[in-house]
């Protein structure tokens, strides 16, 4: 039981990242595949924020009598990495405007040429 | 002063120059813009190689933090040699992007497409000469997100598709990278790939490491199109622009390669890879089913883009093949099908995109007598095809003679019977088009005078890549020179980093 409390945070990432990624595979719309997307990437971003904490530690700040810090540096990736998911996230939803004016629709099934599934 | 930032040059120059080329707006302004930034790079890289050659290694602190705090950038024999194959690729594609673009894509779109150019060549480029591991993903992405863009511009609305597809697959394979550095840094603190590669020494048998090294694993195979793993290419490549096919043929997935080569070699270390993790076997059984199953994809299609990129996802089997026998001689064989596939499959694009250009279709039947009324885009197809299939006096076979060598050092004969029976089966698509071409007529319904050859703008740099092929393919000194150094030293820093332990 404990394995489970104690690693709550992990367990939540595994639980995200295999719903993001479910999501993706299953969607049928376009729309809802970049959802998934978006939440698969959300997991990575908080494996990485649980890996900077140390516990007891306070914020990566200088002050007198505290002696123990968080990990500073995977959160500044993850900062970076957050700018990467949303400009994907605009390629991924400027793309879905255009398929849609040229398609018609954004629903996969919907397309009619079977090689234009996604 | 420019001497010692070098390195950096080779990121900075095409980042900066992407939001100029936007601004420049005019068509032609942005065209020489880029062209003229891509072959400076082309210079930069030409400088670095030689340095690299004669040097070993440059290292370079961004910012001035030294590494392992701050970010490095590294030079070495492997990726000055990839470096200098990718900014010269890019040069010749921007010349003959003017006419080609200029078919393919709305004029509106003209100045992004050589702003996107321009960031997938800054992103390619900072893949190659960084030294840490998150940088490499943040340069990935830059790269990847360029080429999305850059495939979605064709004017065929099934691009949108196909870049959609690719743009799913390709973001997964990032973010598989991205946790895999994550479980790299939960257990070693460090993102240097040379202080990853000490550290993890220490570890070796850790679970984090190993999943780390699954993840970066299938995320890499998912970006360098590796079989099964290689549904997006084939659309990408087929719906994008003819110039844009080029470049990605040429650069993109290889550049993808090299990144598993130097997260097998550098990182992780080939002992830990292949003799504990038993990874040589299975990239070596996926490598032969690529080269199999993906040639004779190439010979039942009928759009010959279509054709080329199923070959392509085959030449990158050979390439992994070589890595996977775990010898230098097989590494060497496949740093070398890298920089000779970059030739071979960019000359073979344009000549396709030069036919599209005046035929405007690149199906099969629309090569039918083309032979004599493009004779020159015809006979850089049949030149650069030869090299495919590993015909001697052509770069195909310089690379496939390691490769063979290679494979028979460690007795594998087996390995070796495939590796030709899969040249043959590149004689059968390659052989499909060279009969429309020469030995069918031009259909009634085309007018004649109508198929004419295209300008030198096109064939220019089309010929430089059909010349390119012959002359690594005779004089092979500078190929094989910096591929072998890459080679020893890959398995080398292997090797001097564990006597550290």
């Amino acid at each position: 039981m404990s394995f489970i409390v104690d690693y709550y945070n992990y367990w939540i990432v595994v639980f995200l990242m295999m719903a993001g990624f479910y999501i993706v595979i299953s969607a049928n719309n376009l729309v809802k595949k970049i959802v998934g997307l978006n939440v698969f990437q959300t997991s990575v971003f908080m494996l990485y924020i649980t890996m900077g904490k140390v516990s007891g530690g306070t914020a990566p700040i200088v002050v007198e009598g505290v002696t123990q810090y968080s990990n500073p540096l995977p959160h500044v990736l993850i900062l970076t990495a957050i700018v990467v998911g949303v400009a994907t996230t605009a390629v991924g939803l400027s793309l879905i405007v255009r398929i849609k004016r040229a398609y018609g629709t954004v629903e996969e099934n919907e397309f009619k040429d079977k090689d234009d599934t996604i | 002063m420019f001497e010692q930032h070098l390195v950096a040059l080779s990121i900075v120059l095409p980042l900066i120059a992407a939001p100029i080329a936007l601004i420049l707006g005019r068509s032609m302004l942005s065209w020489g813009f880029a062209t003229f930034i891509s072959g400076w790079a082309c210079y930069v890289s030409w400088e670095l190689l030689a340095t690299a050659l004669t040097d070993g290694v440059i290292s370079y602190a961004v910012g001035g933090w030294p590494p392992p705090w701050g970010i490095e950038l590294r030079i070495d024999a492997a990726n000055a040699f990839i470096l200098l194959a990718v900014t010269a690729v890019s040069t010749l594609v921007l010349l003959y992007s003017k006419d080609s673009i200029e078919k393919e894509v709305d004029s509106s779109a003209h100045a992004l497409y050589y702003t996107a150019h321009l960031l997938c060549l800054a992103g390619l480029s900072g893949i190659l000469v960084t030294g840490d591991a998150f940088n490499l993903f943040v340069f990935l992405e830059i790269s990847s997100l360029a080429t999305y863009t850059l495939v979605s511009l064709a004017s065929d609305r099934r691009c949108l598709t196909a870049a959609f597809r690719y743009l799913v697959m390709g973001t997964i394979g990032a973010t598989f990278i991205l946790i895999g550095v994550g479980m790299l840094y939960m257990k070693t603190g460090t993102l240097n790939m040379l202080d990853l590669a000490e550290r993890i020494h220490v570890y070796e048998s850790s679970r984090t490491i190993n999943t780390g090294l699954a993840f970066i694993m299938v995320g890499v195979s998912i970006k360098l199109a590796l079989f099964p793993l290689h549904m997006w290419l084939p659309p990408a490549y087929t719906h994008a622009p003819s110039a844009v096919t080029a470049f990605l043929a040429s650069t993109a997935t290889k550049v993808a390669v090299y990144v598993m080569i130097r997260f097998i070699f550098t990182v992780f270390g080939a002992d830990h890879v292949f003799e504990e993790m038993g990874m040589d076997l299975i990239l070596m059984a996926l490598a032969i089913v690529a080269i199999f199953k993906c040639s004779y994809m190439a010979t039942v299609q009928s759009n010959v883009k279509t054709v080329l990129a199923y070959s392509s996802v085959a030449q990158i089997g050979y390439m992994i093949l070589g890595v996977s026998l775990v010898s230098v001689t097989g590494l060497m064989a496949g740093l070398i099908h890298i920089f000779n596939h970059a030739l071979m499959k960019g000359a073979l694009f344009m000549a396709v995109g030069a036919v599209f250009y005046r035929l405007g279709s690149v199906d099969i039947q629309a090569f039918r007598g083309l032979g004599k009324h493009m004779p020159l885009t015809m006979a850089a197809f049949t030149l650069a095809g030869l090299s495919i299939i590993g015909v001697p006096l052509t770069v195909g076979f310089v690379s496939k003679w390691y490769l063979v060598t290679a494979a028979l050092e460690q007795n594998h004969w087996l390995i070796a019977g495939l590796v030709l029976a899969g040249s043959l089966l590149a004689v059968v698509y390659i052989g499909r088009v060279i009969e429309a071409a020469y030995f069918q007529k031009l259909p009634e319904t085309t007018d004649p005078a109508s198929v004419k050859e295209v300008s030198w703008w096109m064939l220019a740099p089309m010929w430089a890549l059909v010349i390119a092929n012959i002359y690594f393919g005779i004089d092979t000194s500078l190929t094989t020179e910096a591929a072998s150094n890459a080679s020893e030293w890959l398995f080398q820093t292997n090797k001097e980093s564990e006597v550290v332990q």
